[in-house]
């Protein structure tokens, strides 16, 4: 298959719509592979987007955040909601191969039809992983499923733009993990609405809270107060917190999709931008000591480009 | 390797249904698929039929590996039959363990693509679900652009 028929992706488009979990699974391919079949379903499924209310998890291997998730899906389940979920893996470096384990946290489940669970792997995706989670989201989206829990690790920097395109961000921690939790405090400060110290049936949990808000103290005021949650995903404590805090915090992070997804267009379109310009600099430019005035470069680059967009 | 519809790693199901726990061999299994630069949901053992239906369309696999050391594989023709009442014609299903001679036949019969006994080497394994893969996938396109 080098492109699938115009109306292949038309019906598919109409049966992911119509909620068919067949033509969801088969969809979410097409938009994890990109290029233009994946975008063409995008945009036949764009109507139906918006809806859903995305919450993303974010935080160092081990936490337990598939637990939590999983915690979460039982009190969604509870509630009568249907809840869908987009498990981000991270790939062997060595072959590019995965083994997808999230969903095994979340096995309880896989009888449940209000339950619809999809494992991504981190690397390989046309645009970026947080570029394809996002489009997946939305496809999940327009598939009526209105409620989205994100998994990600929170190692890299895709997986904290993954966060920063949910409408919540939850950040997970645990006692005991040490380097890994230095190098995503930096990130917390930035992107945690929720964040969440799991593990609290272990004794250092008090200890790793106290930090953990002393750090938050430090951050910009006006973003709204940081819930710091002390959860033990496998004994069920605390989850009902979380919960809460999901709710608590929905009418004022909702719709914040849309606004960062615009920065994040922006930020994207930005770069390649960026890119054009420097590929194209004049030899004098880029040259140490060349001599040529920078601003008349600049000039002559914003007069090309303006000649080139015709305005 | 950069996804494209075309060319993405092949996404493969290991998992155990019936009684047994043993789950050392699919264990193996799956490091050798996600070695070979495949992607491996992997379940716990005992699984629900029904259930493996539903990872496989959630999923969207290419192929289902079901591991079977003692008496497993008497209901992977079950399994066989709620993929097609489901409607998941595609994928392919192998099985892999202790399987008795004479009890080869009727799996292959019910729609079994492979059988690997457990002196299969790595390279026997990942060729033949690379190329059941493939398989798959032509017989799905071939089933989606006539539908
Ligand atoms: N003691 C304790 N262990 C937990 C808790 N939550 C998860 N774990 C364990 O931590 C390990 C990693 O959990 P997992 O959910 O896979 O973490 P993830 O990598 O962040 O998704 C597993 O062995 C879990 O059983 C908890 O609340 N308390
Ligand atoms: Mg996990």
């Amino acid at each position: 298959m080098d492109s699938a028929a115009p109306a292949r992706l038309s019906r598919l488009a109409e049966a992911v719509a119509a909620g068919d979990p067949r033509a969801l699974g088969r969809a979410l391919t097409f938009v994890e592979t990109g290029s233009d079949d994946g975008r063409a379903l995008l945009s036949a499924l764009r109507p139906g987007v918006g809806s859903a209310y995305i919450i993303g998890f974010t935080g160092p291997p081990g936490a337990g955040k598939s637990t939590l998730v999983d915690a979460l899906i039982h009190a969604f389940r509870a509630e009568g909601q249907r809840v869908a979920v987009l498990a981000v893996d991270p790939v062997s470096p060595v072959s590019g191969g995965a083994v997808l384990g999230d969903r095994t946290r979340m096995g309880a489940h896989s009888l449940d039809d209000g339950v619809f669970i999809r494992s991504v792997s981190a690397r390989g995706h046309l645009g970026g992983l947080s570029t394809a989670a996002h489009d997946m989201a939305d496809v999940m989206d327009a598939a009526g499923w209105p409620v989205i829990l994100i998994e990600t690790v929170g190692a890299g920097q895709s997986e904290t733009e993954i966060a920063r395109v949910a409408d919540l961000s939850v950040v997970v921690c645990a006692p005991g993990l040490g380097d890994e939790l230095q190098a995503i405090k930096a990130g917390i400060l930035e992107i945690a609405d929720v964040l969440v110290v799991n593990k609290a049936d272990r004794a250092d949990a008090d200890q790793t809270a106290k930090q953990l808000e002393g750090m938050l103290s430090l951050r910009a005021a006006g973003r709204g107060e940081v819930p710091v949650l002390k959860v033990s995903a496998t004994l069920g404590h605390g989850v009902d917190a979380v919960r809460e805090a999901i709710s608590n915090r929905r009418a004022e992070t909702k719709g914040r999709r849309s606004e960062k997804r615009r920065a994040h267009v922006a930020s994207i379109a930005a770069q390649a931008l960026a890119a054009r310009i420097f590929a194209g600099l004049p030899e004098e430019a880029v040259t140490e000591g060349g001599g040529a005035d920078l601003n008349d470069i600049v000039q002559q680059v914003l007069g090309t480009m303006r000649k080139e967009s015709g305005t | 390797m950069t996804y494209s519809p075309a060319n993405y790693p092949e996404r493969v199901l290991v998992t155990k249904i019936g009684f047994d726990g043993h789950d050392r061999g699919s264990r193996v299994v799956a490091a050798y698929l996600r070695d070979a630069g495949m992607e491996v949901i992997y379940t716990p053992p005992w699984q629900d039929i029904r259930a493996v239906v539903n990872l496989a369309i959630q999923e969207d696999v290419d192929v289902i590996g079901v591991s079977s050391l003692a008496t497993d594989h008497l209901i992977i023709p079950d399994l066989l039959a709620e993929l097609r009442a489901a409607d998941v014609t595609h994928v392919r299903v192998i099985v892999g363990g202790i399987i008795p001679q004479n009890e080869r036949p009727d799996l292959l019969q019910a729609g079994v693509s492979a059988i690997f006994n457990p002196g299969a080497t790595s390279e026997e394994i990942v060729a033949s679900v690379r190329a059941l893969a493939a398989e798959a996938r032509a017989v799905r396109d071939t089933e989606e652009e006539a539908m």
